[in-house]
């Protein structure tokens, strides 16, 4: 889960990390008072979970209060990348004297922590490790050791940062373990003309398997955009929503990802990603087809499982459950196959639903689903 | 011969007294599996029944060990106590701990996959479905029933992918199938595995299944161009998969332009990997490939022409 720029913000300075001052509103009004409380002259940014801010036009200086609510107002409700803008921070602008770049990033192939540091901040760090590898320094981290003072000490050294970012180094490092993050990124890390070390902005990703021990970011972190999403959500169901036509459910993540991939081979588009686990009980089922259902764009839905621990007769009873449950308003195509898929297919049969048909195969459910969904 | 676990294999299995735990020790010997034991500090001394045979529980994976000889745990601990169970085991020095268990936090699994690394111990997984070589050993959770011994290794970060592949090559049947997982870091990676099957003399043609996220597939490619002789056929998921958002699997998220489905099989192809547009592909390219090899032609990465 990524947290907005004001989210990290407030991390970073409990965590003792000097932040410009900054305030947070979703109104034009409070924006134009929190400018004259913060001297007049503001930087007004878009909260967006989403790169490429500035070039949408969602961060702006304000010359005053009244500019402020002006431009505010402006930036309030635009879309960057598919993202409503909900809220704005208003941040005290300030004098850079120079942008560095720092971040701990995970790498999965090593397994461990990966310190990045650059003199050459403010810019997306890509394009600086691209077209100049040698201003990037990237030094691994021993997870036993964490980032000491020394290990801090030589990041720095290595990527040319002034001397006094080696304490920044090291409560970056606590917000990274203590909050459970999988990436903190402060881009850039500037130098004030008054010599001081400041984050201007700064990324968060939280680890959501940590979720159990780390609840102070709650619901406002969590939500979905998406009113379909939500609504999975607080079903528990595994279900991200996609643009296309063809509702499709599943059991196993990889399972249901190649589900999405074939249906898109035979020349439909998935509506969504719905992964039911292992269990594929009645209730899940009828959960996850009301979902799929309430979506206006699906024309045909796929129930594509393979019984591996799972007995197919159990998925296939779940499904005429679930279709006491639910009225199914749109065809629907199961595929079962593996454990006890006979059993399965002739208890499909004998309930003998208009609007159910069943493939024997994967790629036949997934042809006849995309078809389906393509005539209506 | 199989990799990494055979008939001679004696298992523990960590949170055996658990529900999941009980459910599929049950099913792992009922495959054949030698599990000599169960740990639970609070059950220690114990022994559970478990149809024709009583196992019993250990206070430690140590004295577990002690007193039978084990050489692999399977662990089914819930997250928050997963990282203090693997260490344990890594301390115990069992050869092989594989951990089931899904949503460990990424800190934990960076954490005990260094500090088994440097006890010696290999993990699989975390969040994982386990490996199995069929006729001999199961350690964890993939069904034992879908296929039977045969000469195919697979190597897989998902667990109905691979139960689907074992499903449609079922009349070759496979060496060992191994489930690595899906989180973002794993202690056993598609490399290791492609290493492991290119030495076992019961592995004839390896399958490896890949899905979006990371770069281990890309990796894998390169070492297969470079050390592996046996044919390798792939499968990669999540072509229709969106950037930035998560599917299912902790790791399976594009960030960027790495870590694309596109990527990562135009990769293996450069390696002369087979890549098969669905399951059923993949396994109508195992089965011609196997034809063709036993006619005796070319390995990796040359032209048959």
């Amino acid at each position: 889960m990524d947290l907005f720029e004001h989210q990290a913000r407030e991390l970073f300075a409990e965590y003792g990390i000097l932040v410009p001052r900054a305030e947070v509103t979703d109104s034009p009004k409070e924006a134009r008072e929190i400018a004259r409380r913060l001297g007049g002259r503001v930087v007004v940014k878009a909260q967006v979970k989403t790169g490429g801010r500035g070039k949408a036009g969602g961060v702006k200086l304000a010359a005053d209060p009244a500019a402020t609510e002006l431009t505010a107002r402006q930036i309030l409700g635009m879309d960057i990348k598919g993202h409503t803008v909900g809220k704005v921070m208003l941040a005290q602008p300030v004098d850079i004297e120079r942008e560095f770049y720092v971040s701990y990033v995970l790498d999965r192939a090593a397994g461990h922590f990966l310190a990045i540091a650059s003199a050459e901040g403010g810019m997306e760090i890509e394009e600086v490790a691209a077209t100049r590898p040698e201003a990037v320094a990237r030094i691994p981290v021993d997870p036993a050791e964490g980032v000491t003072a020394a290990k801090a000490a030589h990041i720095a050294e290595a990527a040319g940062l002034p001397p006094q970012a080696v304490d920044v180094l090291v409560r970056l490092w606590d917000v990274l373990v203590r909050e459970d993050a999988v990436l903190v990124e402060v881009n850039p890390l500037v130098r004030t003309a008054q010599g001081q070390i400041l984050a201007l902005d700064g990324k968060v990703t939280l680890d959501d398997n940590a979720h159990f021990r780390q609840a102070r970011w709650g619901d406002e972190a969590a939500a979905h955009d998406d009113p379909l999403e939500a609504a999975a959500a607080a079903k528990g169901l595994n279900y991200v929503k996609l643009d296309g036509e063809v509702g499709i459910i599943g059991n196993g993540a990889g399972l249901v990802m190649s589900t999405l991939d074939v249906v898109a081979g035979c020349g439909a588009r998935p509506a969504n990603f719905l992964d039911i686990g292992g269990g594929a009980s009645a209730q899940i089922m009828a959960d996850g087809l009301s979902v799929i259902l309430s979506d206006p764009a699906v024309k045909s839905v796929f129930v594509n499982v393979f019984g591996g621990i799972t007995a197919c007769d159990a998925v296939a009873d779940g499904i005429v459950q679930a279709l006491e449950t639910v009225q199914l308003t749109k065809p629907l195509v199961v595929r079962l196959d593996g454990n006890n898929a006979a059993r399965g297919r002739a208890i499909l049969d004998g309930h003998a639903h208009p609007l159910v048909q069943q493939a024997t195969t994967m790629d036949g459910a997934a042809r006849r689903a995309a078809d389906l969904a393509n005539a209506a | 011969m199989a990799i990494y676990l055979t008939k001679e294999s004696k298992l523990l299995v960590q949170g055996m007294t658990g529900g999941e735990g009980m459910k599929h020790t049950r099913r792992m010997l009922a495959a054949g599996t030698d599990v000599v034991g169960g740990v639970n500090p609070r059950k220690a001394g114990r022994t559970v029944d478990f149809d024709d045979r009583a196992v019993p529980v250990f206070g430690s994976v140590y004295e577990g060990i002690e007193e039978t000889g084990a050489d692999v745990t399977v662990v089914f601990v819930p997250p928050a106590f997963a990282k203090a169970a693997v260490i344990e085991a890594a301390d115990a020095g069992i050869a092989l701990a594989v951990v089931i268990t899904e949503g460990i936090p990424v800190h934990d699994s960076v954490a005990f996959t260094a500090y088994a690394q440097a006890k010696g111990t290999r993990i699989i997984g975390p969040n994982c479905p386990g490996l199995i070589t069929p006729g001999q050993s199961n350690a964890g959770i993939i069904p034992a029933d879908i296929t039977k011994p045969g000469r195919i290794g697979l190597v897989s970060k998902s667990g109905t992918l691979t139960y689907q592949l074992m499903y449609e090559l079922r009349d070759i049947g496979f060496s060992t199938c191994v489930g690595i997982g899906g989180d973002p870091v794993v202690g056993t990676t598609h490399i290791d595995c492609l290493a492991a099957f290119e030495d076992d003399p019961d592995t004839e043609l390896i399958v490896m299944i890949g899905e979006i996220g990371g770069d281990a597939e890309e990796r894998a490619a390169a070492y297969i161009r470079d050390h592996v002789t046996k044919p390798v056929v792939g499968y990669i998921a999540g072509f229709t998969a969106p950037e930035g958002r998560t599917m299912g699997h902790a790791g399976a998220i594009v960030s960027g332009s790495s870590g694309t489905a596109q990527a990562k099989k135009e990769a293996l192809e450069a390696a002369g990997v087979q890549v098969g547009g669905t399951p059923t592909e993949t396994a109508h390219l195992v089965l011609a490939r196997l034809d063709t090899e036993h006619a005796g032609t070319a390995p990796n990465g040359t032209n048959p022409d």
